[in-house]
């Protein structure tokens, strides 16, 4: 599979960390009432950079856990935003920069699928050889 | 999965901002209600709610990185005591106890309570469009 890993090349680790910036940007939407929350990102050329260079790990037992799977809690890359305007209730997330954030997430998302998208469809030509 | 895990992050928060609102509507309803003792007073109840860590995931439904709400307080705050010697609620000195709800503060939250569920409702369907896109990949 290596040989199809690297055609396909950073844009499968691309859209597992944006698939995770999604859910982490979900979360502080969703906490956006709730006192003390923090909220949180990802620092993304670092966590592309992690997944990168983990090597394919391969599960051959049933206690395994798959390390480079959709975990946000593995996550060394995670940082907290910094707010614009602190609030009363120690809750850092300001919902207007969270939805540009989650618009922008959401966009990005959309451009490294259409990048994958070209390639499969590249490739599925080279199969069929018309 | 991380999809689903998204859709129960944002379900979470829609079902706390639904308690809020069913507080509010309650606070609302009740701002009006008399007593005759203190005690028995309506008191404006408050949603507490807390994020899910990892650590206290109990059952499958619960997300991680969702909202709980952990419980309903009652406002803290005096409540009102209202000379009205003719009223048939008054105590022997005539006065009777009104409920401590702020009516101006109830809309506020109940304003806040639906705009937070409407940008969790947006979330949601934008996740949706995208995985629906990503599902065809296949047919690129």
């Amino acid at each position: 599979m290596t040989i199809i890993d690297n055609y396909l090349g950073t844009h499968s680790t691309a859209l597992t960390v944006r698939n995770q910036r999604l859910e982490l940007i979900s979360r502080n939407i969703a906490n956006a009432t709730t006192p003390n929350y923090r909220a949180r990102d990802i620092d993304f050329a670092k966590a592309v950079a992690d997944l990168s260079q983990s090597s394919p790990v391969r599960l051959t037992d049933a206690a395994h856990v798959d390390g480079a799977a959709s975990n946000l809690s593995t996550i060394s890359s995670l940082v907290y935003r910094t707010p614009l305007n602190p609030s009363l209730d120690n809750n850092t997330v300001e919902i207007g920069v969270e939805q540009a954030a989650f618009g922008k997430a959401a966009a990005e998302y959309q451009a490294s699928l259409q990048f994958l998208e070209n390639r499969i469809s590249t490739l599925r030509k080279a199969f069929r050889g018309d | 999965m991380s999809v689903n895990n998204i859709m129960n992050i944002a379900g979470s928060a829609m079902n706390a901002q639904i308690v809020r609102l069913n507080t509010t509507a309650s606070n609302l309803a009740n701002s009006g209600v008399l007593a005759t003792t203190p005690g028995e007073a309506y008191r404006a109840k408050k949603p507490v709610f807390s994020t899910i860590l990892e650590a206290q995931m109990g059952n499958q439904r619960d997300a991680v990185g969702g909202v709980r709400v952990t419980g309903i307080i009652d406002d803290a705050k005096d409540v009102k005591q209202i000379y009205d010697p003719g009223n048939p609620l008054a105590d022997e000195t005539g006065y009777v106890w009104g409920s401590n709800v702020n009516t101006v503060e109830e809309m506020i939250e109940m304003l806040d309570a639906s705009r937070n569920y409407q940008n969790n409702v947006e979330v949601v369907s934008t996740v949706k469009d995208l995985m629906l896109r990503t599902l065809e990949i296949t047919k690129a």
